[in-house]
Parts: structure tokens; sequence; C-alpha cells
């Protein structure tokens, strides 16, 4: 199949950047969205063309790495899966495809359509952890854990931090990927201790990135790993509890 | 705890902080809890107003003796029109706020979109008309209030001119006889229908009420509650237009 491709290209953090036009002919259906952009990338190449910088490192959908806007879409027209898992199928001969990298203030370009997603990391820095005792290892399955629990923590957990929700939200917003990770560890026994602190802590720095949640719920359908906005709820009122409850009584269950 | 490289070093500056209400005002979480609850103050109102109106269809008399019964709620035990002030201030206050919180989020929400914006069209899925113009159905709304208030609260003649104090009844059909004035109701209406059908959804997110087992009830009863305060509301319009209230 061929393809027509509108591309944003940008030489680095400070240049201004513009669309290209590229076209891809002789594409398997087959191809990964991925290796569709190699097979430019090599042409390009061999014409002695700068190729098109973009993210990628496990192409198997758990690395959360790529992360492509493709014609108005986080992770293109195919819900539930990155981009690396996007096949050439989804689209039809001769279709004009535009790329672009995730626009937020929060996720300025590097290069074409790399973007610096660190302020996920400033995130995760101050909640994402949990206390434990050092010493011996404990004993295996010591602590109970409900299933329901357990599954919704492993359901948040399933975030590979892409960016998606914050590229798919018309207020740039970081909620959905900061209640995940505030989630995951929340939900469990083991994440106790630290709840509010963790609630508060990471909606503080969040703050100084992102837009405000205004329940759109498009982060939810743009996500690759489908995180409900369940979790934004559960963030927002450990968000409140944070500010108002009293912490000496935070060792009582 | 201080995030390393964030836009604002918080451990360099050595202020006390706010006290709690101010501080949780000013987080982004804490001006949505602000909007979801001064929103339900708002909802509560709206249900109130729209079934005294109904007292309309009853007749002149009933209408009339309904709006001076809410100067009189609290009597003997409060002085008269006290309770129905505190009420306005309570209101007054909800709405100040709700509107500071929604203007300083719309503001800092478009500062975090960054200068660059998408180039193709967005594919919207869930986002819809009513989550995405809520800032324009409000300011609809808001601007609605002013207009409603001189018209039938206060009784500015250049609005209303043949307004008589007291006299509800024939203010109402005095105003909307005048076909602009109907038309402004029923926008007005569709503008507040739009922002309740959003906003009694997202309040439930916003202060984070959820249960998996119940969720799906959220959208029923902000579509539920949406449809019969619009439908309450223009019984009256519609009433005068067609002559069922006269
Ligand atoms: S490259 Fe790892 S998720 Fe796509």
């Amino acid at each position: 199949m061929d393809v027509k491709l509108r591309v944003w290209r940008q030489g680095g953090a400070f240049g201004a950047g513009s669309f290209k036009e590229y076209s891809a002919a002789g594409i398997s259906p087959e191809a990964s969205f991925l290796e569709m952009l190699d097979i430019v990338n090599e042409e390009l190449t061999a014409a002695g063309e700068e190729p098109i910088v973009f993210d990628h490192d496990c192409r198997e959908g758990i690395c959360g790495t790529c992360g492509l806007m493709i014609n108005g879409q986080p992770h293109g027209p195919q819900q539930g899966t990155a981009t690396c898992q996007l096949h050439m199928r989804k689209f039809s001969d001769g279709e004009t495809i535009v790329i672009e990298p995730w626009r937020a203030a929060a996720f300025p370009v590097i290069k074409d359509l790399v973007v610096d997603r660190s302020a996920f990391d400033r995130i995760v820095e101050v909640g994402g952890f949990i206390s434990v005792a050092t010493g011996a290892a404990p004993d295996a399955n010591l602590i109970p854990v409900p299933r329901d629990a357990a599954e919704a923590s492993m359901d948040a957990a399933a975030c590979i931090g892409c960016g998606a929700c914050v590229a798919a939200c018309p207020n740039s917003a970081g909620q959905l990927f900061t209640a995940a990770k505030h989630g995951h560890l929340s939900l469990l026994p083991q994440g106790q201790p630290e709840r509010l602190q963790r609630a508060q802590a990471m909606v503080d720095v969040m703050e100084k990135f992102f837009g405000s949640c205004t329940n759109h719920a498009e982060c939810e359908t743009a996500c690759p790993k489908g995180i409900s906005i369940d979790y934004i709820a559960q963030l927002n009122k450990d968000y409140v509890k944070s500010q108002v409850a009293n912490r000496n009584l935070a060792g009582q269950k | 705890m201080t995030a390393t490289g964030s836009k604002t070093d918080s451990a360099t500056t050595t202020r006390r902080p706010p006290p709690w209400p101010i501080r949780f005002y000013q987080s982004d979480v804490g001006k949505k809890y602000v909007m979801a609850i001064t929103g339900i103050v708002g909802i509560g109102f709206i249900i109130f107003h729209m079934l005294g109106n109904l007292h309309t269809f009853e007749g002149t008399h009933q209408i009339n003796e309904y709006a001076e019964g809410l100067r009189d709620i609290g009597e003997p035990i409060a002085p008269r029109t006290f309770l129905v002030w505190i009420g306005r201030i309570g209101l007054l206050a909800s709405l100040v706020l709700h509107v500071h919180a929604a203007f300083s989020l719309t503001i800092a929400n478009q500062k975090a979109r960054g200068t660059v914006g998408y180039d193709e069209k967005r594919n919207y899925l869930a986002a819809n008309y009513a989550s995405r113009t809520m800032i324009w159905s409000g300011v609809i709304v808001l601007l609605f209030l002013a207009f409603h208030l001189a018209d039938l609260t206060i009784g500015v003649k250049a609005v209303n001119p043949d307004f008589t104090r007291g006299e509800v009844y024939d203010n109402l059909i005095a105003s909307l006889e005048r076909w602009p004035v109907f038309l402004i109701y029923v926008i007005a209406q569709g503008a507040l229908a739009l922002h309740i059908w959003h906003g009694a959804w997202s309040l439930f997110q916003s202060v984070g009420i959820n249960n998996p087992r119940f969720n799906h009830w959220r959208r029923n009863f902000a579509t539920g509650l949406a449809s019969i305060l619009a439908i309450g509301y223009l019984t009256v319009p519609f009433g005068i237009m067609f002559g069922i209230i006269h």
C-alpha cells in the first residue's frame, strides 16, 4: 500500500518546526507503523536527508517510549494499544497520515517527534515509593491482600508512562498518569503509611507542570492500557483527605 | 518535599504556608472540589426555583403568595426577609467562588497546553460538546442571570418597563410576551441544561465519589437532572407564548 505522510519536523528544542510531506510507497499492510517510519527513514538516509526522529524502544507495548499523535488521535486509530503495536492495515491505501509530537507545555519537543517527558519523573520522585523494612526477606504472601484490590492495583500499575493521557487532554492535565501511579501503591496495604502524603506531594508537583482535570475522560480512551478515570476520583479524594485528615490517627486501622 | 527542576522551587521560600482552606483552594484539585460543592449549591437552588415556578400554573394569587412567602421564611423566629437574605448571600458567595475557580483554571489550562497546538483536528472520543464548552455555557448562564435579575427581581425599567414590585404573575407575562425575551430565556435554558449535564456528572469525579458498582448511574443522574430542569423551566415561557398562562 502507498500512503502520504505529513510529519512535524523540528531541528531541536529551540528551533521552529514545520510540517513536511513524505510518501511511503509499497508498504506491507502487515508492517507496523514504526516499521513504516523505519522504511521511510532508510530512504531518507539513502537520499542524504535527515531521518525522522521518533522515540521507541521495546516495540511490544510495554515500555511507554513510543507515542505519536496520528491523525488527531494519540497512538493512532486503534484503541488500547501503543503506537508500536499499530499496524498499517488500520489505514487505507492512498491515505494521508498526519504525524505530530505530543503537545503540552510540560512536554517540550526535543527533536521532530520526540518530546521530553521528564515532568513525569518529577511526579514519581515525590511519591512513587513505599517504606519497607530492610533486613531478611519476609515470607511471601505475609500480608493478605483482597483479590479485587490486588486486581485494581495491577490495573493502575499497567501504566507505561507514555504520556498519551496528557497528549489527549484538552487541558494537558497529567491527572490520569498521576492517579495511576498513586493508585497502584495506595490501593495495597503496603502503600498505606505514605498514602495521604503521597497524594499531596504528587498532586502538588503535578500541578507545577500540567493543567487541571475537568473530567472530559479523553485520557481514558487514549490510554494504551485502558486505565480508568476511576483512579482520578480516588486521587482527588485522597488529596482532599490529605488536606483535612488528622494524620496523628494514620496508624489506626 | 520539593521536586528538582520544577518551575517554582518552594524550598527557597521560607514563608509560612497559608491556612489550609486557602492552601487547598490554591491547588487545582482544591479549586475543582470547590467548583463541585458550589455547583451542588447552585443545582439545589435551581431545583428549588424550578419547583417554585410551577406555582405560575396555579394562577396569579398562588404565585404572588408563594413569592411573598419566601420573604416570610423563618418567621416568627427570624425577622422577615432575614433568611432570604442569608440565602442570597450564600448563593452569591458560591457563585463568586465558582466563577473565580472556573476562570483561573481555564487560564491555567490554556497555559499548560503550550504555545504550539495540534495541527490536525482532534478526533475526540470521550470529550463531548458539553464538556468542552463549559466555560461558554457558564458565561451564557452568568449573563442570563444578570439579565434575569434586572428583568424580574429588581425590575430595572430599561429591561422591563412594566415591572411592578410584588406583582410576580403580571411581571412575568409582561416580560415574556416580548419574543426577544422569550428567545433569551429559551437559549439560556439550553446553556444551563448543557452546563448541568456535564457538571452534575463531573462533580462526582471532582469530589471522588466513585464506586464501580454505581458509576454508571452518575451519567444517568446527570442526564435525568438536566432534562427535568430544562423541561420544568421551559414550561413557563412556552406556557406564556401559547397562552396557557395569561
Ligand atoms: S516502543 Fe515500547 S511501548 Fe511502544
